[in-house]
C-alpha cells in the first residue's frame, strides 16, 4: 500500500493487525492509540476514496479499527505525511499557532480529521448574507468533521478557531491535486497470517460463493464494530470476508417506488448523496456516532450486527424499510420489522449478506429522529426513536414508530401507532398515545440510563414531537 | 539577584508564545514513551493478569503461560530482589497475594509481541478465595472501614453558632469521582545498559519518586536508576503516584531478561487499574442569617480512598482547606476521614481535593438561596471574603479585594444583568425549555501542603557559542511548563526565545525533584531556572563590564545583546561574552535552586499558612435545559481569572479553558459506575472504556467562550509576578452546575430548592425537573425534618442520578430556629 506517498509492503502484519499497529510497527508513530475503539480519533488517518466524478476524496478514518489487510493496494496519509516540523501543512500551521495542542497526543489525529474537511471538494465559504450555522465556520468548515476526536486538554475552543480560519488549498498542494485522479481500485486479496485469513473477493458472486462454502466466514464492511471486538475483546475470527468495496453494495438510486441504498456505502456517503432528501435520515446522520465512524460505518453493518442499540434500525423501521438479502441462490426482500428475531439474532442466513436497503416512497410527511444520550456528538443512545406520521386534515392517517434501546431487538411501536392512527393530532391524542408509548418494550437499567428514565423518554419523545409540529405550524401560519 | 517578581525591560515572559513542541505535536513527530518503544529493537511487551474478584486471597499458577508461543517470562513476587511495593507508603504490594479490587494486577507476562503477552496472561490460572468487600462509601462507613488519619479543621464554635442561627439547613451531598482519561495511557520503557544502569523512560509527573520506587523494588540505590520523562500525553494528577509500579515492572523485566521492556496500559487496563478523583460523601449542617450571611458550617467529609492510601491524606487535607471556597464562614467544624474500599486507589486529580471541598459550599448555597428567597448570585457575592479576613485554618486571605474586583469586572463584561433580564423574558414565554445564567467565584491556595515539596532545582548550561540549554525538575504534560521555563530563562539572560533550548526532564540532571503538581510547576521550577540563569548572568556581567569598560552593575542583557549603561554605540553579542568568559575561565553553567519562603503548617492541628498565595477567578455560565429530556447546552461562558502577571498569556488561557471544560465534564457528564451488586462481577467498573465513560467532546464546548485575564495582577511571591494556573480554573465549572440548577428551578414555583445529582447527566437533570414540576406551591421549607432527610437519602443511587426514587426525597431540610 502507499503510505505518505511511499510504497510499503504489508510485511509483519497478521490478518488481525490493525492499520494503527501496522503503521506504528513500520516506524510511523505519529498515529496514537487512545482508546482502540474508534471513540477518541487519536489514530485518525486519511484514506484515498473514490468520489462521484471519478476522482478522489481524502476521507478521515480511525486507523485503530481498520485491519491493515483491508487497505491492501490503497493510499493513506498520516500526520507525518501532511507536513513536517520544518514545513507544516496549512492545517498543522493553524493548529499550532492557535494553541490547538497542549499535550499533543490527540493532535495528529485532529490534524488528519481537519485535513479531511480542508480537502472536502464541496466545502465552500458561506456567502454574504447566509445564515451561519453554529456548527459551520465562515469558511464552510463543518465542525462535525471533528466529532470523533477527543481532546482532554484544550476545551476545544482553539481547535475550533484553527478550523474556522482555514483557507483553501493552494494551487501547488499535492494532496489537493491528487483529488482529480481516480482513487486506487479495490484489490482482491487473500491474506493468511497469524492464524487468520482475510479475503477481499473480486466480485459479489465470488463473495456469495465464499459465504456458501464457508458458513463461519465473518462479513466485514467498515470494521467499526469488528475492530472494537478485535481490540477490546481479543476476537480473532478465522476468516474475514471484506465486502465494502463491492460495487453492487455501493449503489444509491432514487426510483419511483423506493430509494435503494447499497448496504456497504459508508453512512457519510449516503448522507452526502441523499442531501436531505430523506429528512428522517438527515436528522439521524449527525447523531450517528462521529464523522470518523460514519466515514467507514454502513447500514449493512449496523443492521448486520443485529444490535438493539444501533441507531439506524429505529429510523429505518419508521421509514418502513425493506432489506435485500443476497445469497448464491438468489435474492429475497424482507421487511425490516420482521428481520430481528432476538438479541443480536436476525433471519439472515449464514450464506446471506445484506445487499441493499429499500426505503418505500412516498415518504411520510412528519418525521423525526430522537436520540437520548449523554452527549450530542458521538454517543451510544439510551433510547432512540424514529417517527414517521402522515397527518391529513388534522387527523393521523398513518404512523410508523421505530424504537431502539428498549428491548433485546429494535422494535416497531405497534400499540402506539394504533393509538394514533385515525385520531386527531391534538394534545389529547398525543397524551394518550404517549402513555402507550411509555409502556412499549421492556427497557433495562444499565450504566447509560435507568429503565424508568428510558420509559419516560419514550413517552416524552412523542410530546416533544407534537410540540415541535405545533410550533412549526404556528410559524407557517404566521 | 533581582527580586523574584521584578521583570526587566522587554521581558520574554508575558509574550504570547506557542507551545515549544507545537510543531512536533501537529506533525506526529513528538515522541511519547511508547513511541520510543516502537523505535526500539528487541523490546518485550508486558501484560498484566488482572483480578476478577473485588477482594480475595489469590493463588496464581503461571506455568500455563509458558506454553504460549512468544512468552518470555512471567514476573511474580518471587522475582523481586528488593521491596515488593509500588508506593512510598508501603501499602501497595507490586505483586499482591491478596487482590484488593477488581482489576488489580497480580502478575505480569513478558512477551515477544503484545499478542503473545496477552495470550500468555489469559493462560495464567488464578484461584480466588473470596473475602468480604466494600464497594460504596456507605458500605465502608457501615463497616467502619477507614484508612489514614482523620483530620478536623475548626474555628469558632460551630455548634453554638448553629444553635443560634436564624435559619439552619442540613443535608447530604454526594458526588462521584472522575477518570483522568489522559489521552496517553500509562507507559514505561526500561533498558538495562552496559554499565548496569537502569534507564527508565516513563510517563510520570514525578520522576524522582519513580526512580526511588524502581530502586527499592530492584534493591539497588537511586544512583543506579535514571528516569526520564520526555513529555506526557496528559496527566492531570493521574501520573503523580500511579506510574511508579509500572516503571518498576518494566525495570524488573529488563533486569531478568536483559532486554528492553515496554509496558503500556491499554485504555481498559488504565481505567480499571489506576486511581481516580476521590468521590466524597458529605453530611452537613449550615446556619444562615435571614439575609443570607453564613454563620456556621458543620460537616463530616468522607473521601472514598479506594484500596490503598496513596495521596488520600493530602487530598482530604486540601478538601478541608477549601470548604470555604471564596466565602467567609465565621464558625467551622469540618471533620474529614478516608474510607477504605475495594476499588482503584484514588489519587491526585487536578484540584486535588479542592473541587470536592468547593463542591460542598457551592451546593449548599445553590440549594438554600431559593428557600431564603435570595438571588443565588447575591448570596454568593455578599458572603465573599473581605480584606483582613482569614480562612478557617487561620491563613490571612491575601489580596481578598481581588475577589470583588474580578466579580464586578465579570458582571460588567458579560452583560450579566441585561442577559438575566433577557433570560427571564425567554423563560416566561417558554414552557418546555428554560435558561439560566449563574456566576460563581473561586479562591484556590497555591503551594504543596507537604512543605518539603515546595523546592525545585534547575541546571543551566551556556556553551562557548552562546547557546543555552536548560534543564529543570518539572515535567511537561501539556500545560506548557517547558515553554514558560524557556521564557523565564530567556528573560533572565536577556535573550530571544529562540536562543534557548530545553532538554528532557531526567533524574540524572536535577535530583530530588518534586512532583509537577499542585499547579506549582512554574512557580517552583521557574524560581530555580531564574536563579541558575542569574548566577551565570552575574558572572558574565563581570566579563562584559571589563569588555565594555563599565562597572558590572551597569551591564544590561536584553534581546540577545549585552550593553553598558550610557554606552549607546557599543554592544556585544551574548556569544561574544560567553566565549570571552570561557577563555577567562569563568564558569558558564549553574545549578539553580528555589524554595518557597514563609510557609508553615501543622497537620495535626490543621492550622497555619500552608499557601504562598491564593489564585482567584469568577465564571458566568449560561445554559439551556430541555424539559422533555433533561438534556442541556452550555450557551455562553465568560471568565475573568487571576494568573498574576501572566508568564505566557495564550498558555494560561489554554489552561483556563481546558480546566473549565474538564470541570464541566466532572460535574455534568463523566460517570464512574461500579457493579455494586452481590453478583459474580461485584466491584467491576462498568464504565471502563471511551464508549461508556464519556468525556466532553466538541458538542460540550461552550458555544461562546470568553476568557480574560485579570490585569495588573502582580504576585510578589512568585516568579516574575505570575500565579499558578493549572488547577484553580477547574472550579470555575461550578458556574455551569449552578446554572443548570437555576434553570431546573424555573420549572418549579419560586422558593423550590433544587437538589441536583452529580454528575448532572441529562437523566439526573430530568429527575430534578420532575421534582421541580411536582413541587407544587409548597416550598421545601415545609418538608420533613432534617434527620429524616439524611436518613432517607439513598447514597448509592440518588446522587449518581440513576434512581428515580431519590428524586423526590427531600434531602435538604430546614428548621426554623
Amino acid at each position: 500500500m502507499t503510505v505518505n506517498g511511499r510504497q510499503r509492503p504489508l510485511q509483519g502484519a497478521t490478518a488481525h493487525t490493525t492499520a494503527l499497529d501496522w503503521l506504528r510497527d513500520t516506524g510511523l508513530s505519529g498515529s496514537k492509540e487512545g482508546c482502540a475503539e474508534g471513540e477518541c480519533g487519536a489514530c485518525a488517518m486519511l484514506v484515498a476514496t473514490p468520489d462521484d466524478n471519478g476522482g478522489t476524496s481524502w476521507t478521515a478514518v480511525n486507523a485503530c479499527l481498520v485491519p491493515a489487510a483491508a487497505l491492501n493496494g490503497q493510499e493513506i496519509v498520516t500526520a507525518e505525511g501532511l507536513g513536517s516540523p520544518d514545513e507544516l501543512h496549512p492545517v498543522q500551521e493553524k493548529l499550532a499557532e492557535a494553541g490547538g495542542s497542549q499535550c499533543g497526543y490527540c493532535t495528529p489525529g485532529f490534524a488528519c480529521s481537519m485535513a479531511g474537511e480542508y480537502y472536502r471538494a464541496d466545502r465552500a465559504p458561506a456567502a454574504a448574507g447566509d445564515e451561519v450555522c453554529e456548527e459551520h465556520g465562515p469558511n464552510g468548515f463543518d465542525l462535525h468533521a471533528l466529532s470523533g476526536n477527543l481532546c482532554r486538554c484544550t476545551g476545544y475552543r482553539p481547535i475550533r478557531d484553527a478550523a474556522y480560519t482555514l483557507g483553501s488549498p493552494e494551487a501547488d498542494d499535492e494532496l489537493a491535486a491528487r483529488r482529480s485522479r481516480p482513487a486506487p481500485a479495490p484489490m482482491p486479496t487473500d491474506f493468511s497470517s497469524g492464524g487468520g485469513r482475510f479475503i477481499r473477493p473480486a466480485s459479489l458472486s465470488e463473495a456469495l460463493d465464499l459465504l456458501h462454502d464457508e458458513p463461519t466466514a465473518l462479513l466485514l464492511a467498515g470494521s467499526t464494530d469488528l475492530g472494537v471486538e478485535v481490540n477490546l475483546r481479543g476476537r480473532r475470527a478465522p476468516l474475514v470476508v471484506a465486502i465494502e468495496q463491492l460495487p453492487e453494495l455501493r449503489t444509491l438510486e432514487i426510483g419511483e417506488e423506493f430509494i435503494e441504498i447499497g448496504a456497504a456505502l459508508p453512512l457519510s456517503e449516503v448522507e452526502r448523496r441523499l442531501d436531505g432528501q430523506v429528512p428522517l435520515l438527515a436528522q439521524l446522520f449527525p447523531q450517528f456516532a462521529s464523522r470518523l465512524i460514519r466515514n467507514r460505518g454502513t447500514f449493512g453493518g449496523n443492521l448486520g450486527t443485529g444490535s438493539p442499540i444501533g441507531d439506524t434500525p429505529p429510523a429505518l423501521l419508521a421509514l418502513g424499510a425493506r432489506l435485500v438479502l443476497a445469497s448464491a441462490g438468489g435474492e429475497r426482500e424482507v421487511d425490516l420489522a420482521d428481520y430481528f428475531t432476538g438479541y443480536r439474532q436476525t433471519i439472515r442466513g449464514a450464506d446471506e449478506l445484506i445487499r441493499a436497503i429499500r426505503i418505500p416512497l412516498p415518504l411520510a410527511r412528519v418525521t423525526a429522529f430522537h436520540k437520548i444520550a449523554k452527549r450530542r456528538f458521538d454517543d451510544i443512545s439510551s433510547v432512540a426513536l424514529g417517527f414517521a406520521l402522515d397527518i391529513e386534515g388534522g387527523v393521523v392517517t398513518a404512523a410508523r414508530i421505530g424504537l431502539g434501546g428498549v428491548a433485546a431487538t429494535p422494535l416497531r411501536a405497534y400499540a402506539t401507532e394504533a393509538a394514533l392512527v385515525g385520531r386527531p393530532w391534538n394534545v389529547a391524542t398525543v397524551r394518550a398515545a404517549s402513555a402507550v408509548l411509555q409502556s412499549e418494550g421492556t427497557p433495562m437499567s444499565d450504566h447509560r440510563a435507568s429503565s424508568e428514565y428510558r420509559s419516560l423518554m419514550l413517552g416524552s419523545s412523542l410530546l416533544k414531537l407534537y410540540s415541535s409540529t405545533v410550533i412549526e405550524s404556528k410559524e407557517v401560519s404566521a | 539577584m533581582s527580586a523574584l517578581a521584578d521583570r526587566p525591560a522587554n521581558p520574554v515572559v508575558g509574550l504570547r508564545a506557542v507551545h515549544e513542541s507545537a510543531a512536533l505535536h501537529v506533525t506526529g513527530a513528538a515522541m511519547y514513551t511508547d513511541d520510543l518503544a516502537a523505535h526500539t529493537a528487541g523490546v518485550l511487551t508486558a501484560w498484566p493478569v488482572q483480578s476478577t474478584n473485588a477482594h480475595a486471597r489469590v493463588t496464581v499458577d503461571v506455568a500455563p503461560a509458558y506454553d504460549v508461543p512468544g512468552v518470555v517470562r512471567v514476573l511474580t513476587a518471587d522475582d523481586v530482589p528488593g521491596i515488593n511495593d509500588a508506593g512510598i507508603k508501603h501499602d501497595e504490594p507490586l505483586f499482591p497475594s491478596e487482590a484488593m479490587f477488581y482489576g488489580h494486577a497480580l502478575v505480569w507476562v513478558l512477551g515477544e509481541t503484545q499478542e503473545a503477552a496477552r495470550l500468555g496472561a489469559e493462560a495464567v490460572k488464578v484461584d480466588y478465595e473470596a473475602l468480604p468487600s466494600y464497594i460504596t462509601v456507605s458500605e465502608a462507613i457501615a463497616a467502619e472501614s477507614y484508612q489514614g488519619i482523620a483530620r478536623t479543621v475548626e474555628r469558632g464554635d460551630a455548634a453554638a453558632a448553629l444553635a443560634g442561627a436564624p435559619r439552619v439547613f442540613e443535608g447530604v451531598t454526594e458526588f462521584g469521582g472522575q477518570e483522568h482519561f489522559y489521552l496517553e495511557t500509562h507507559a514505561s520503557l526500561a533498558i538495562l545498559d552496559s554499565e548496569g544502569q537502569y534507564f527508565v523512560q516513563c510517563s510520570t509527573q514525578h520522576p524522582s519518586e519513580t526512580q526511588e520506587i524502581v530502586a527499592h523494588v530492584l534493591g539497588i540505590s537511586s544512583s543506579q536508576v535514571t528516569v526520564q520523562s520526555l513529555r506526557m500525553g496528559g496527566a492531570f494528577g493521574g501520573k503523580e503516584m500511579q506510574p511508579h509500579g509500572f516503571a518498576a515492572i518494566a525495570a524488573l523485566g529488563a533486569k531478568l531478561t536483559g532486554r528492553p521492556v515496554r509496558l503500556r496500559l491499554n485504555r481498559t487496563q488504565d481505567i480499571t487499574m489506576t486511581g481516580k478523583r476521590h468521590p466524597f460523601q458529605i453530611s452537613w449542617k449550615a446556619g444562615f442569617t435571614e439575609d443570607g450571611l453564613i454563620q456556621a458550617l458543620d460537616a463530616t467529609l468522607t473521601a472514598d480512598g479506594g484500596w490503598s492510601i496513596d495521596l488520600s491524606e493530602p487530598v482530604l487535607g486540601r478538601a478541608l482547606c477549601h470548604i470555604d471556597n471564596a466565602y467567609w464562614i465565621p464558625n467551622v467544624h469540618a471533620y474529614g476521614r478516608i474510607a477504605k474500599t475495594n476499588k482503584t486507589s484514588q489519587t491526585a486529580f487536578r484540584g486535588f481535593g479542592g473541587p470536592q471541598g468547593v463542591f460542598l459550599i457551592e451546593d449548599i448555597l445553590g440549594r438554600v438561596a431559593p428557600v431564603l428567597g435570595i438571588d443565588p448570585a447575591e448570596i454568593r457575592r455578599k458572603n465573599m471574603y473581605r480584606p483582613g479576613q482569614s480562612t478557617p485554618y487561620g491563613q490571612l486571605v491575601k489580596d481578598a479585594d481581588r475577589l470583588e474586583a474580578i466579580w464586578q469586572r465579570l458582571v460588567d463584561e458579560s452583560d450579566f444583568d441585561e442577559r438575566r433580564a433577557e433570560i427571564a423574558a425567554f423563560n416566561a414565554a417558554s414552557v418546555d425549555t428554560k435558561r439560566a445564567l449563574a456566576i460563581t467565584p473561586v479562591k484556590f491556595g497555591i503551594s504543596f501542603n507537604f512543605a518539603a515539596f515546595n523546592q525545585a532545582g534547575a541546571l543551566v548550561h551556556v556553551y562557548k557559542d552562546g547557546s543555552v540549554l536548560i534543564n529543570h525538575g518539572g515535567t511537561e504534560m501539556g500545560q506548557g511548563l517547558h515553554t514558560k521555563m524557556l521564557q523565564v530563562a530567556a528573560t533572565a539572560l536577556g535573550l530571544r526565545l529562540d536562543q534557548v533550548r530545553l532538554a528532557p526532564t531526567r533524574t540524572d540532571k536535577v535530583p530530588n525533584t518534586s512532583a509537577t503538581a499542585a499547579s506549582s510547576g512554574a512557580d517552583l521550577n521557574g524560581g530555580a531556572v531564574k536563579n541558575a540563569c542569574e548566577q551565570i548572568r552575574e558572572r558574565m556581567a563581570k566579563v562584559a563590564g571589563r569588555l565594555l569598560g563599565v562597572d558590572e552593575r551597569d551591564v544590561r542583557f536584553e534581546g540577545g545583546l549585552i550593553t553598558g549603561l550610557g554606552k549607546f554605540d557599543e554592544s556585544l553579542t551574548f556569544a561574544e561574552v560567553a566565549n570571552a568568559a570561557y577563555l577567562q575561565r569563568v564558569q558558564l553553567w549553574a545549578a539553580g535552586y528555589y524554595r518557597t519562603e514563609g510557609l508553615h503548617w501543622n497537620p495535626d492541628l490543621m492550622k497555619g499558612s500552608p499557601f504562598k498565595y491564593f489564585a482567584y477567578g469568577c465564571a458566568a455560565t449560561e445554559v439551556e435545559v430541555d424539559g422533555f429530556t433533561g438534556a442541556y447546552r452550555v450557551r455562553r461562558v465568560d471568565i475573568v481569572h487571576d494568573v498574576g502577571d501572566s508568564l505566557s498569556p495564550m498558555l494560561d488561557i489554554g489552561q483556563i479553558e481546558g480546566a473549565y471544560v474538564q470541570g464541566v465534564g466532572w460535574l455534568t457528564l463523566e460517570e464512574l459506575r461500579w457493579d455494586e451488586t452481590d453478583g459474580p462481577n461485584r466491584g467491576r467498573l462498568l464504565t471502563q472504556s471511551a464508549s461508556t465513560y464519556k468525556l466532553p467532546s466538541f458538542s460540550e464546548m461552550p458555544e461562546e467562550f470568553n476568557v480574560r485575564l485579570f490585569e495588573n495582577a502582580r504576585e510578589d511571591g512568585a516568579v516574575y509576578g505570575s500565579k499558578a494556573v493549572g488547577e484553580p480554573p477547574f472550579m470555575l465549572a461550578f458556574s455551569a452546575r449552578e446554572a443548570i440548577r437555576e434553570a431546573v428551578g424555573e420549572f418549579a414555583p419560586a422558593g423550590h430548592s433544587v437538589e441536583l445529582g452529580s454528575p448532572a447527566t441529562p437523566e439526573a437533570v430530568y429527575w430534578a425537573i420532575e421534582a421541580a414540576r411536582s413541587a407544587g406551591s409548597a416550598s421545601v421549607a415545609a418538608t420533613s425534618p432534617a434527620a429524616d432527610a439524611s436518613a432517607e437519602h439513598d447514597p448509592t443511587g440518588a446522587s449518581a442520578g440513576s434512581a428515580p426514587a431519590g428524586a423526590d426525597v427531600p434531602a435538604l431540610a430546614t428548621t426554623e430556629a
